[in-house]
Protein backbone atom coordinates (compact mmCIF):
# COMPACT_ATOMS: atom_id res chain seq x y z
CA UNK A 1 0.00 0.00 0.00
CA UNK A 2 1.33 3.75 -0.91
CA UNK A 3 2.15 5.56 1.94
CA UNK A 4 1.32 9.45 3.08
CA UNK A 5 5.10 10.11 2.94
CA UNK A 6 5.32 8.30 -0.52
CA UNK A 7 2.43 10.50 -1.63
CA UNK A 8 3.60 13.52 0.01
CA UNK A 9 7.28 13.57 -1.73
CA UNK A 10 5.36 12.90 -5.68
CA UNK A 11 3.28 15.50 -4.86
CA UNK A 12 6.26 17.90 -3.35
CA UNK A 13 8.22 17.31 -6.62
CA UNK A 14 4.79 18.44 -8.77
CA UNK A 15 3.82 21.46 -6.95
CA UNK A 16 6.90 23.09 -5.51
CA UNK A 17 10.32 21.48 -7.65
CA UNK A 18 8.82 22.08 -10.96
CA UNK A 19 8.06 18.35 -11.82
CA UNK A 20 6.28 17.54 -15.29
CA UNK A 21 6.16 15.64 -18.53
CA UNK A 22 7.35 17.91 -20.69
CA UNK A 23 5.73 16.88 -23.92
CA UNK A 24 3.86 14.03 -25.42
CA UNK A 25 4.57 13.91 -29.47
CA UNK A 26 2.87 12.54 -31.68
CA UNK A 27 4.57 11.07 -34.30
CA UNK A 28 2.39 11.31 -37.53
CA UNK A 29 4.44 9.37 -41.26
CA UNK A 30 3.10 11.96 -44.06
CA UNK A 31 4.50 9.53 -46.39
CA UNK A 32 0.97 8.04 -47.71
CA UNK A 33 -0.02 12.09 -48.83
CA UNK A 34 2.61 12.26 -51.54
CA UNK A 35 1.50 13.28 -54.76
CA UNK A 36 2.89 15.08 -57.93
CA UNK A 37 0.66 17.89 -57.14
CA UNK A 38 1.40 20.35 -54.83
CA UNK A 39 -2.43 21.19 -53.70
CA UNK A 40 -3.17 17.72 -53.87
CA UNK A 41 0.14 16.89 -51.32
CA UNK A 42 -1.28 19.96 -49.04
CA UNK A 43 -4.95 18.53 -48.57
CA UNK A 44 -4.03 14.79 -48.19
CA UNK A 45 -1.69 16.12 -45.13
CA UNK A 46 -4.39 18.20 -44.08
CA UNK A 47 -6.81 15.49 -43.52
CA UNK A 48 -3.97 13.25 -42.78
CA UNK A 49 -2.45 15.26 -39.53
CA UNK A 50 -6.14 16.40 -39.11
CA UNK A 51 -7.36 12.87 -38.36
CA UNK A 52 -4.40 11.69 -36.58
CA UNK A 53 -4.22 14.07 -34.30
CA UNK A 54 -7.67 15.13 -33.56
CA UNK A 55 -7.42 13.78 -29.82
CA UNK A 56 -3.95 14.69 -29.10
CA UNK A 57 -5.02 17.51 -26.79
CA UNK A 58 -7.74 16.48 -24.97
CA UNK A 59 -6.23 13.02 -24.73
CA UNK A 60 -3.44 15.13 -22.66
CA UNK A 61 -5.63 16.87 -20.83
CA UNK A 62 -7.55 14.25 -19.63
CA UNK A 63 -4.24 12.18 -18.47
CA UNK A 64 -3.60 15.74 -16.73
CA UNK A 65 -6.43 16.03 -14.67
CA UNK A 66 -6.36 12.22 -13.99
CA UNK A 67 -2.62 11.75 -12.08
CA UNK A 68 -2.54 15.38 -11.35
CA UNK A 69 1.04 16.10 -13.45
CA UNK A 70 1.40 18.85 -15.52
CA UNK A 71 1.66 17.86 -19.33
CA UNK A 72 3.48 20.85 -20.78
CA UNK A 73 3.14 20.57 -24.67
CA UNK A 74 1.15 18.22 -26.71
CA UNK A 75 3.12 18.57 -29.92
CA UNK A 76 3.33 16.94 -33.20
CA UNK A 77 6.04 15.85 -35.32
CA UNK A 78 6.14 14.88 -39.25
CA UNK A 79 7.95 12.43 -41.83
CA UNK A 80 10.80 15.09 -43.19
CA UNK A 81 9.28 17.24 -45.73
CA UNK A 82 11.77 16.85 -48.46
CA UNK A 83 10.82 13.64 -48.62
CA UNK A 84 7.17 14.06 -48.82
CA UNK A 85 7.32 17.17 -50.93
CA UNK A 86 10.24 15.83 -53.89
CA UNK A 87 7.67 14.74 -56.32
CA UNK A 88 5.60 18.43 -55.67
CA UNK A 89 8.18 20.72 -55.30
CA UNK A 90 9.87 22.46 -57.99
CA UNK A 91 11.19 24.93 -56.12
CA UNK A 92 11.80 26.43 -52.81
CA UNK A 93 8.75 28.55 -52.71
CA UNK A 94 6.63 25.21 -53.17
CA UNK A 95 7.96 24.06 -50.28
CA UNK A 96 6.84 27.11 -48.08
CA UNK A 97 2.86 26.14 -49.35
CA UNK A 98 3.26 22.79 -47.35
CA UNK A 99 4.73 25.40 -43.87
CA UNK A 100 2.16 27.16 -44.17
CA UNK A 101 -0.53 23.67 -44.37
CA UNK A 102 1.45 22.58 -41.67
CA UNK A 103 1.54 25.55 -39.64
CA UNK A 104 -2.79 25.49 -40.06
CA UNK A 105 -2.82 22.68 -38.94
CA UNK A 106 -0.90 22.73 -35.68
CA UNK A 107 -3.35 25.62 -34.75
CA UNK A 108 -6.39 23.90 -35.57
CA UNK A 109 -5.75 21.11 -33.30
CA UNK A 110 -4.33 22.79 -30.64
CA UNK A 111 -0.62 21.93 -30.56
CA UNK A 112 1.93 24.40 -29.82
CA UNK A 113 4.90 23.23 -32.51
CA UNK A 114 5.01 21.02 -35.12
CA UNK A 115 8.42 19.89 -36.22
CA UNK A 116 9.64 17.81 -39.22
CA UNK A 117 10.20 20.72 -41.61
CA UNK A 118 13.51 18.75 -42.21
CA UNK A 119 15.53 17.24 -44.39
CA UNK A 120 18.02 14.22 -43.92
CA UNK A 121 21.50 14.53 -45.96
CA UNK A 122 24.24 13.21 -43.92
CA UNK A 123 25.79 12.68 -47.21
CA UNK A 124 24.64 14.76 -50.24
CA UNK A 125 21.75 16.50 -51.03
CA UNK A 126 19.01 15.50 -54.01
CA UNK A 127 17.24 18.66 -55.48
CA UNK A 128 14.63 18.64 -53.04
CA UNK A 129 16.49 18.29 -49.87
CA UNK A 130 18.17 21.52 -51.66
CA UNK A 131 14.98 23.53 -52.35
CA UNK A 132 13.82 23.07 -49.19
CA UNK A 133 16.83 24.24 -47.32
CA UNK A 134 16.57 26.98 -49.29
CA UNK A 135 12.98 27.38 -48.41
CA UNK A 136 13.94 27.15 -44.67
CA UNK A 137 14.41 31.18 -43.95
CA UNK A 138 10.80 32.02 -45.44
CA UNK A 139 8.49 29.23 -44.36
CA UNK A 140 9.94 30.53 -40.34
CA UNK A 141 9.37 33.79 -41.13
CA UNK A 142 5.44 33.09 -42.74
CA UNK A 143 4.80 30.62 -39.58
CA UNK A 144 4.47 30.73 -35.88
CA UNK A 145 4.39 26.77 -34.87
CA UNK A 146 6.56 25.30 -37.39
CA UNK A 147 10.00 23.73 -36.39
CA UNK A 148 12.70 23.29 -39.14
CA UNK A 149 15.81 20.68 -38.49
CA UNK A 150 18.26 19.49 -40.98
CA UNK A 151 20.95 16.34 -40.01
CA UNK A 152 24.32 17.28 -42.22
CA UNK A 153 26.17 14.34 -40.88
CA UNK A 154 26.65 10.99 -39.42
CA UNK A 155 29.33 8.42 -37.64
CA UNK A 156 28.32 6.26 -40.68
CA UNK A 157 28.35 8.64 -43.45
CA UNK A 158 30.83 11.92 -42.22
CA UNK A 159 29.96 15.39 -42.63
CA UNK A 160 28.29 16.85 -45.51
CA UNK A 161 30.20 20.00 -45.77
CA UNK A 162 28.42 21.50 -48.65
CA UNK A 163 25.02 21.01 -46.29
CA UNK A 164 27.42 22.55 -43.40
CA UNK A 165 28.35 25.70 -45.62
CA UNK A 166 24.41 26.32 -47.13
CA UNK A 167 23.18 25.98 -43.38
CA UNK A 168 25.43 29.40 -42.25
CA UNK A 169 23.91 30.99 -44.93
CA UNK A 170 20.14 29.89 -43.95
CA UNK A 171 20.93 30.45 -40.60
CA UNK A 172 21.80 34.13 -41.52
CA UNK A 173 19.13 34.41 -43.96
CA UNK A 174 16.64 33.01 -41.00
CA UNK A 175 17.84 35.56 -38.85
CA UNK A 176 17.49 38.65 -41.53
CA UNK A 177 13.81 37.57 -42.53
CA UNK A 178 12.83 37.49 -38.74
CA UNK A 179 14.87 40.63 -37.99
CA UNK A 180 11.91 42.25 -36.37
CA UNK A 181 11.21 39.73 -34.13
CA UNK A 182 15.05 39.25 -32.76
CA UNK A 183 15.62 37.03 -35.14
CA UNK A 184 13.17 34.26 -33.61
CA UNK A 185 13.35 32.40 -37.03
CA UNK A 186 16.51 30.74 -36.01
CA UNK A 187 15.35 29.32 -32.33
CA UNK A 188 13.21 26.90 -34.65
CA UNK A 189 15.90 25.42 -36.58
CA UNK A 190 18.27 23.11 -35.75
CA UNK A 191 21.40 21.11 -37.88
CA UNK A 192 22.22 18.13 -36.06
CA UNK A 193 24.52 15.05 -36.70
CA UNK A 194 23.36 11.75 -36.09
CA UNK A 195 19.46 13.06 -35.62
CA UNK A 196 17.37 10.51 -34.03
CA UNK A 197 14.25 9.00 -35.73
CA UNK A 198 11.86 9.15 -32.77
CA UNK A 199 12.99 12.78 -30.90
CA UNK A 200 9.70 14.27 -29.62
CA UNK A 201 11.55 17.63 -28.30
CA UNK A 202 11.36 20.37 -30.59
CA UNK A 203 13.15 22.43 -32.64
CA UNK A 204 14.33 18.88 -33.54
CA UNK A 205 11.83 16.80 -33.52
CA UNK A 206 10.77 14.73 -36.73
CA UNK A 207 9.00 10.94 -37.25
CA UNK A 208 11.89 9.23 -39.10
CA UNK A 209 11.68 6.91 -41.93
CA UNK A 210 11.95 4.35 -39.98
CA UNK A 211 9.15 5.01 -37.62
CA UNK A 212 5.38 3.36 -38.65
CA UNK A 213 1.91 5.00 -39.39
CA UNK A 214 2.33 6.98 -36.17
CA UNK A 215 3.70 6.64 -32.61
CA UNK A 216 3.94 8.41 -29.50
CA UNK A 217 6.42 9.69 -27.81
CA UNK A 218 7.12 11.07 -24.35
CA UNK A 219 9.59 13.94 -23.06
CA UNK A 220 10.15 14.17 -19.36
CA UNK A 221 11.52 16.74 -17.43
CA UNK A 222 12.77 17.66 -13.99
CA UNK A 223 15.69 19.69 -13.28
CA UNK A 224 14.31 21.14 -9.76
CA UNK A 225 13.59 17.40 -8.29
CA UNK A 226 17.29 16.55 -9.30
CA UNK A 227 18.23 19.96 -7.49
CA UNK A 228 16.62 19.61 -4.67
CA UNK A 229 17.29 15.55 -4.38
CA UNK A 230 21.15 17.35 -4.06
CA UNK A 231 20.70 19.62 -1.24
CA UNK A 232 20.11 16.88 0.88
CA UNK A 233 23.46 15.43 -0.07
CA UNK A 234 25.83 18.75 -0.52
CA UNK A 235 28.71 17.08 1.59
CA UNK A 236 28.20 13.34 0.55
CA UNK A 237 31.19 11.45 -1.62
CA UNK A 238 30.84 10.86 -5.43
CA UNK A 239 29.09 7.72 -4.63
CA UNK A 240 25.99 9.21 -2.84
CA UNK A 241 25.71 12.03 -4.97
CA UNK A 242 25.75 9.49 -8.37
CA UNK A 243 22.95 7.55 -6.10
CA UNK A 244 20.88 10.29 -5.30
CA UNK A 245 20.88 11.48 -9.12
CA UNK A 246 19.93 7.63 -10.89
CA UNK A 247 17.11 7.34 -7.94
CA UNK A 248 15.77 10.35 -9.02
CA UNK A 249 16.22 10.18 -12.53
CA UNK A 250 14.58 6.80 -12.35
CA UNK A 251 10.89 8.44 -10.36
CA UNK A 252 10.78 11.24 -12.85
CA UNK A 253 11.08 8.54 -15.78
CA UNK A 254 8.45 6.36 -14.46
CA UNK A 255 5.68 9.03 -14.47
CA UNK A 256 6.57 9.63 -18.29
CA UNK A 257 6.27 5.98 -19.03
CA UNK A 258 3.08 6.13 -17.28
CA UNK A 259 2.02 9.20 -19.23
CA UNK A 260 3.43 7.38 -22.63
CA UNK A 261 1.44 4.47 -21.85
CA UNK A 262 -1.62 6.02 -21.08
CA UNK A 263 -1.20 8.35 -24.01
CA UNK A 264 -0.52 5.43 -26.45
CA UNK A 265 -3.69 3.01 -25.07
CA UNK A 266 -6.39 6.00 -25.33
CA UNK A 267 -5.17 7.38 -28.59
CA UNK A 268 -5.01 3.87 -29.79
CA UNK A 269 -1.45 4.76 -31.12
CA UNK A 270 1.39 2.60 -30.58
CA UNK A 271 3.93 3.71 -27.77
CA UNK A 272 7.59 4.97 -28.87
CA UNK A 273 9.52 5.70 -26.37
CA UNK A 274 10.37 8.35 -23.17
CA UNK A 275 12.90 10.26 -23.67
CA UNK A 276 15.04 11.10 -20.61
CA UNK A 277 16.29 14.33 -20.88
CA UNK A 278 16.50 16.69 -18.48
CA UNK A 279 15.04 19.96 -20.08
CA UNK A 280 15.43 23.33 -18.25
CA UNK A 281 12.95 25.89 -18.83
CA UNK A 282 13.66 29.97 -18.14
CA UNK A 283 11.41 29.40 -15.02
CA UNK A 284 13.52 29.73 -11.42
CA UNK A 285 14.09 26.38 -9.74
CA UNK A 286 13.95 24.45 -13.77
CA UNK A 287 17.65 24.65 -14.18
CA UNK A 288 20.25 22.15 -15.31
CA UNK A 289 22.63 25.02 -14.47
CA UNK A 290 21.16 25.14 -10.88
CA UNK A 291 22.10 20.94 -10.69
CA UNK A 292 25.93 22.05 -11.70
CA UNK A 293 25.73 24.74 -9.01
CA UNK A 294 24.24 22.27 -6.38
CA UNK A 295 27.37 19.52 -7.49
CA UNK A 296 29.82 22.34 -6.71
CA UNK A 297 30.62 24.89 -8.98
CA UNK A 298 30.20 28.52 -8.60
CA UNK A 299 28.88 29.02 -11.95
CA UNK A 300 28.57 26.62 -14.83
CA UNK A 301 31.58 27.23 -16.60
CA UNK A 302 34.60 26.61 -14.04
CA UNK A 303 36.65 24.07 -14.06
CA UNK A 304 35.13 21.05 -13.48
CA UNK A 305 31.84 21.99 -15.28
CA UNK A 306 33.02 19.17 -18.09
CA UNK A 307 32.90 16.39 -15.77
CA UNK A 308 30.06 17.21 -13.45
CA UNK A 309 28.13 16.89 -16.57
CA UNK A 310 29.45 14.20 -17.63
CA UNK A 311 28.51 12.45 -14.49
CA UNK A 312 25.50 14.04 -14.24
CA UNK A 313 24.39 13.06 -17.79
CA UNK A 314 25.44 9.55 -17.31
CA UNK A 315 23.40 8.82 -13.59
CA UNK A 316 20.34 10.47 -15.63
CA UNK A 317 20.19 7.99 -18.26
CA UNK A 318 21.20 4.80 -15.57
CA UNK A 319 18.06 5.77 -13.96
CA UNK A 320 15.95 6.03 -16.52
CA UNK A 321 16.54 3.21 -18.35
CA UNK A 322 15.48 0.80 -16.15
CA UNK A 323 12.41 3.45 -15.44
CA UNK A 324 11.11 2.83 -19.21
CA UNK A 325 10.43 -0.23 -21.23
CA UNK A 326 11.48 2.18 -24.28
CA UNK A 327 14.10 4.98 -24.41
CA UNK A 328 15.02 7.13 -26.93
CA UNK A 329 15.53 10.40 -28.69
CA UNK A 330 18.11 12.28 -27.15
CA UNK A 331 18.04 11.32 -23.64
CA UNK A 332 20.22 12.85 -21.30
CA UNK A 333 21.02 17.29 -20.18
CA UNK A 334 19.88 19.85 -21.85
CA UNK A 335 22.21 22.42 -21.99
CA UNK A 336 20.12 25.48 -23.56
CA UNK A 337 21.23 29.02 -22.68
CA UNK A 338 18.17 30.95 -23.14
CA UNK A 339 15.57 28.59 -21.91
CA UNK A 340 17.84 28.07 -18.80
CA UNK A 341 18.33 30.93 -15.98
CA UNK A 342 21.39 29.56 -14.44
CA UNK A 343 23.02 29.49 -17.98
CA UNK A 344 22.06 32.95 -18.72
CA UNK A 345 23.74 34.21 -15.42
CA UNK A 346 26.62 32.24 -16.00
CA UNK A 347 26.91 34.13 -19.46
CA UNK A 348 26.14 37.23 -17.68
CA UNK A 349 29.12 36.70 -14.98
CA UNK A 350 31.66 36.18 -17.49
CA UNK A 351 31.47 32.19 -16.30
CA UNK A 352 30.65 30.56 -19.46
CA UNK A 353 31.83 30.86 -22.80
CA UNK A 354 31.10 29.36 -26.12
CA UNK A 355 34.20 26.76 -26.84
CA UNK A 356 33.78 26.20 -23.05
CA UNK A 357 30.03 25.30 -24.29
CA UNK A 358 31.37 23.05 -26.80
CA UNK A 359 33.14 20.94 -24.42
CA UNK A 360 30.29 20.39 -22.32
CA UNK A 361 28.52 18.76 -25.77
CA UNK A 362 30.76 16.22 -25.80
CA UNK A 363 29.08 15.05 -22.89
CA UNK A 364 26.02 16.03 -22.85
CA UNK A 365 22.51 14.98 -24.59
CA UNK A 366 22.51 17.78 -27.93
CA UNK A 367 24.76 20.62 -28.60
CA UNK A 368 25.00 24.67 -29.08
CA UNK A 369 21.54 25.52 -27.78
CA UNK A 370 19.57 28.53 -28.01
CA UNK A 371 23.15 31.09 -28.30
CA UNK A 372 22.23 34.42 -29.11
CA UNK A 373 25.88 35.22 -31.08
CA UNK A 374 26.30 38.64 -32.48
CA UNK A 375 24.67 39.67 -36.03
CA UNK A 376 27.77 40.58 -37.39
CA UNK A 377 28.85 36.99 -37.39
CA UNK A 378 29.61 36.13 -40.86
CA UNK A 379 28.32 32.60 -42.56
CA UNK A 380 31.39 31.13 -42.60
CA UNK A 381 32.00 31.30 -39.26
CA UNK A 382 28.52 29.90 -38.26
CA UNK A 383 29.80 26.97 -41.04
CA UNK A 384 32.63 26.25 -38.88
CA UNK A 385 30.87 26.15 -35.31
CA UNK A 386 28.76 24.07 -37.07
CA UNK A 387 31.46 21.92 -38.83
CA UNK A 388 33.35 21.66 -35.52
CA UNK A 389 30.16 20.20 -33.59
CA UNK A 390 29.20 18.06 -36.13
CA UNK A 391 32.50 16.34 -35.96
CA UNK A 392 31.98 16.11 -31.94
CA UNK A 393 29.22 14.22 -32.99
CA UNK A 394 30.43 11.65 -35.51
CA UNK A 395 33.93 10.81 -34.08
CA UNK A 396 31.75 9.99 -30.62
CA UNK A 397 28.92 8.37 -32.08
CA UNK A 398 26.92 10.72 -30.40
CA UNK A 399 23.81 13.62 -31.61
CA UNK A 400 24.95 16.50 -31.50
CA UNK A 401 23.25 19.82 -32.47
CA UNK A 402 23.29 23.82 -33.09
CA UNK A 403 20.60 26.02 -32.42
CA UNK A 404 22.67 29.41 -32.84
CA UNK A 405 20.89 32.96 -33.27
CA UNK A 406 23.18 35.58 -34.77
CA UNK A 407 20.52 38.22 -33.83
CA UNK A 408 20.36 40.90 -36.32
CA UNK A 409 21.30 44.56 -35.24
CA UNK A 410 23.09 43.23 -32.13
CA UNK A 411 26.44 42.95 -30.33
CA UNK A 412 28.20 41.24 -27.65
CA UNK A 413 26.17 42.83 -24.37
CA UNK A 414 22.83 42.88 -26.05
CA UNK A 415 20.06 40.99 -25.26
CA UNK A 416 17.25 38.94 -27.36
CA UNK A 417 13.74 38.41 -25.70
CA UNK A 418 11.42 35.30 -27.34
CA UNK A 419 9.28 34.86 -24.41
CA UNK A 420 7.76 32.05 -23.33
CA UNK A 421 9.58 28.83 -23.00
CA UNK A 422 12.35 29.51 -25.75
CA UNK A 423 13.17 32.38 -23.00
CA UNK A 424 15.89 35.55 -23.62
CA UNK A 425 19.94 35.30 -24.12
CA UNK A 426 22.95 37.30 -24.07
CA UNK A 427 24.72 38.04 -26.94
CA UNK A 428 27.60 36.28 -26.86
CA UNK A 429 31.12 36.48 -27.98
CA UNK A 430 32.32 34.52 -30.95
CA UNK A 431 36.07 33.68 -31.94
CA UNK A 432 36.30 36.21 -34.82
CA UNK A 433 39.52 34.33 -36.74
CA UNK A 434 38.56 33.41 -40.19
CA UNK A 435 37.90 29.77 -41.56
CA UNK A 436 36.27 30.24 -45.30
CA UNK A 437 39.26 28.48 -47.09
CA UNK A 438 38.36 25.89 -45.06
CA UNK A 439 34.76 25.52 -45.03
CA UNK A 440 34.68 27.10 -48.76
CA UNK A 441 36.06 23.50 -49.79
CA UNK A 442 33.42 21.42 -51.41
CA UNK A 443 32.33 18.05 -51.11
CA UNK A 444 31.82 15.72 -47.26
CA UNK A 445 34.05 14.77 -44.82
CA UNK A 446 34.88 11.30 -45.23
CA UNK A 447 33.14 8.84 -42.32
CA UNK A 448 35.41 8.21 -39.26
CA UNK A 449 37.96 4.94 -39.31
CA UNK A 450 35.32 3.21 -36.19
CA UNK A 451 32.26 3.62 -38.23
CA UNK A 452 33.48 0.46 -40.49
CA UNK A 453 32.12 -2.17 -38.01
CA UNK A 454 30.80 -5.14 -40.25
CA UNK B 1 -12.42 -0.98 -8.31
CA UNK B 2 -10.26 2.43 -9.27
CA UNK B 3 -8.42 3.49 -6.36
CA UNK B 4 -7.94 7.35 -5.93
CA UNK B 5 -5.91 8.65 -3.56
CA UNK B 6 -7.23 12.19 -2.27
CA UNK B 7 -4.58 14.33 0.15
CA UNK B 8 -5.36 17.29 1.98
CA UNK B 9 -2.78 19.70 3.14
CA UNK B 10 -3.49 22.97 5.41
CA UNK B 11 -3.96 24.45 8.05
CA UNK B 12 -6.25 22.64 10.83
CA UNK B 13 -9.58 23.60 11.52
CA UNK B 14 -12.84 22.40 12.81
CA UNK B 15 -14.73 19.90 10.23
CA UNK B 16 -12.22 19.26 7.72
CA UNK B 17 -12.44 15.61 7.78
CA UNK B 18 -16.51 15.90 8.01
CA UNK B 19 -16.62 17.92 4.72
CA UNK B 20 -14.82 15.73 2.95
CA UNK B 21 -16.42 12.13 3.90
CA UNK B 22 -19.53 13.97 3.05
CA UNK B 23 -18.84 14.64 -0.38
CA UNK B 24 -17.19 11.31 -0.82
CA UNK B 25 -20.14 9.64 0.16
CA UNK B 26 -22.89 11.58 -1.23
CA UNK B 27 -20.96 10.46 -4.51
CA UNK B 28 -21.03 6.75 -3.92
CA UNK B 29 -17.04 6.45 -3.11
CA UNK B 30 -15.39 4.34 -0.94
CA UNK B 31 -13.11 5.03 2.09
CA UNK B 32 -10.80 2.11 2.03
CA UNK B 33 -7.99 4.18 4.03
CA UNK B 34 -7.13 6.86 5.98
CA UNK B 35 -4.09 8.00 7.44
CA UNK B 36 -3.85 11.45 9.09
CA UNK B 37 -1.53 13.47 11.15
CA UNK B 38 -1.22 17.35 12.20
CA UNK B 39 2.47 18.92 12.74
CA UNK B 40 3.11 22.13 13.84
CA UNK B 41 -0.91 22.78 13.34
CA UNK B 42 -1.09 21.85 9.85
CA UNK B 43 -3.08 19.12 8.85
CA UNK B 44 -2.25 16.35 6.39
CA UNK B 45 -4.50 14.09 5.35
CA UNK B 46 -4.30 10.85 2.99
CA UNK B 47 -6.91 9.25 1.77
CA UNK B 48 -7.21 5.57 -0.45
CA UNK B 49 -10.42 5.69 -1.83
CA UNK B 50 -12.25 2.94 -4.39
CA UNK B 51 -14.07 5.67 -7.41
CA UNK B 52 -15.34 2.96 -9.68
CA UNK B 53 -19.31 3.30 -8.51
CA UNK B 54 -19.41 7.13 -8.28
CA UNK B 55 -21.38 8.42 -11.21
CA UNK B 56 -18.92 11.03 -11.88
CA UNK B 57 -15.46 11.27 -13.69
CA UNK B 58 -12.12 11.68 -11.93
CA UNK B 59 -11.91 14.87 -13.61
CA UNK B 60 -15.59 15.87 -12.47
CA UNK B 61 -14.31 14.69 -8.33
CA UNK B 62 -10.72 16.47 -8.36
CA UNK B 63 -12.82 19.86 -9.40
CA UNK B 64 -15.58 19.45 -6.66
CA UNK B 65 -13.18 18.62 -4.36
CA UNK B 66 -10.48 21.42 -5.10
CA UNK B 67 -13.76 23.80 -4.70
CA UNK B 68 -14.55 22.37 -1.34
CA UNK B 69 -11.12 22.93 -0.24
CA UNK B 70 -10.81 26.60 -1.13
CA UNK B 71 -14.08 26.68 0.83
CA UNK B 72 -12.52 25.75 4.33
CA UNK B 73 -8.99 26.81 3.56
CA UNK B 74 -7.23 23.32 2.72
CA UNK B 75 -5.53 22.19 -0.60
CA UNK B 76 -7.08 19.07 -1.71
CA UNK B 77 -5.39 16.92 -4.34
CA UNK B 78 -7.63 14.03 -5.86
CA UNK B 79 -4.86 11.45 -8.67
CA UNK B 80 -5.44 8.30 -9.66
CA UNK B 81 -3.28 5.62 -7.97
CA UNK B 82 -0.93 4.87 -10.40
CA UNK B 83 0.93 7.85 -10.32
CA UNK B 84 2.18 6.63 -6.95
CA UNK B 85 2.32 3.17 -7.84
CA UNK B 86 4.87 4.22 -10.86
CA UNK B 87 7.16 6.29 -9.13
CA UNK B 88 7.66 4.57 -5.93
CA UNK B 89 7.16 0.78 -6.74
CA UNK B 90 9.23 -1.29 -9.10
Amino acid sequence: MITRIEVNETNKMIEHENLDVRTITLGISLLDCMSGDLKTLCANIRSKILKEAENLVPTGREIESLYGIPIVNKRISVTPIALVGGAACRCPEDFVEIAKTLDECAKTVHVNFIGGYSALVSKAMTTADENLIRSIPRALALTDRVCSSVNVGSTKTGINMDAVRLMGQMIKEAARETRDRDSLGCAKLVVFCNAPDDNPFMAGAFHGVTEGNSVINVGVSGPGVVKHALEACRDADFEVLCETIKRTAFKITRVGQLVAREASERMGVPFGIVDLSLAPTPAVGDSVADILKEIGLEHPGAPGTTAALALLNDQVKKGGVMASSYVGGLSGAFIPVSEDQGMIEAVEAGALTLEKLEAMTCVCSVGLDMIAIPGSTSAETISGIIADEMALGMINQKTTAVRLIPAEGKEVGDRVEFGGLLGHAPVMAVNSFGCERFVNRKGRIPAPIHSFKN
Amino acid sequence: MQKTIITVVGRDTVGIIAKVCTYLAGNEINILDISQTIVDGFFNMMMITDTSKSSKSITEIRHELHQIGEEIGVSIHTQHEDIFEMMHRI
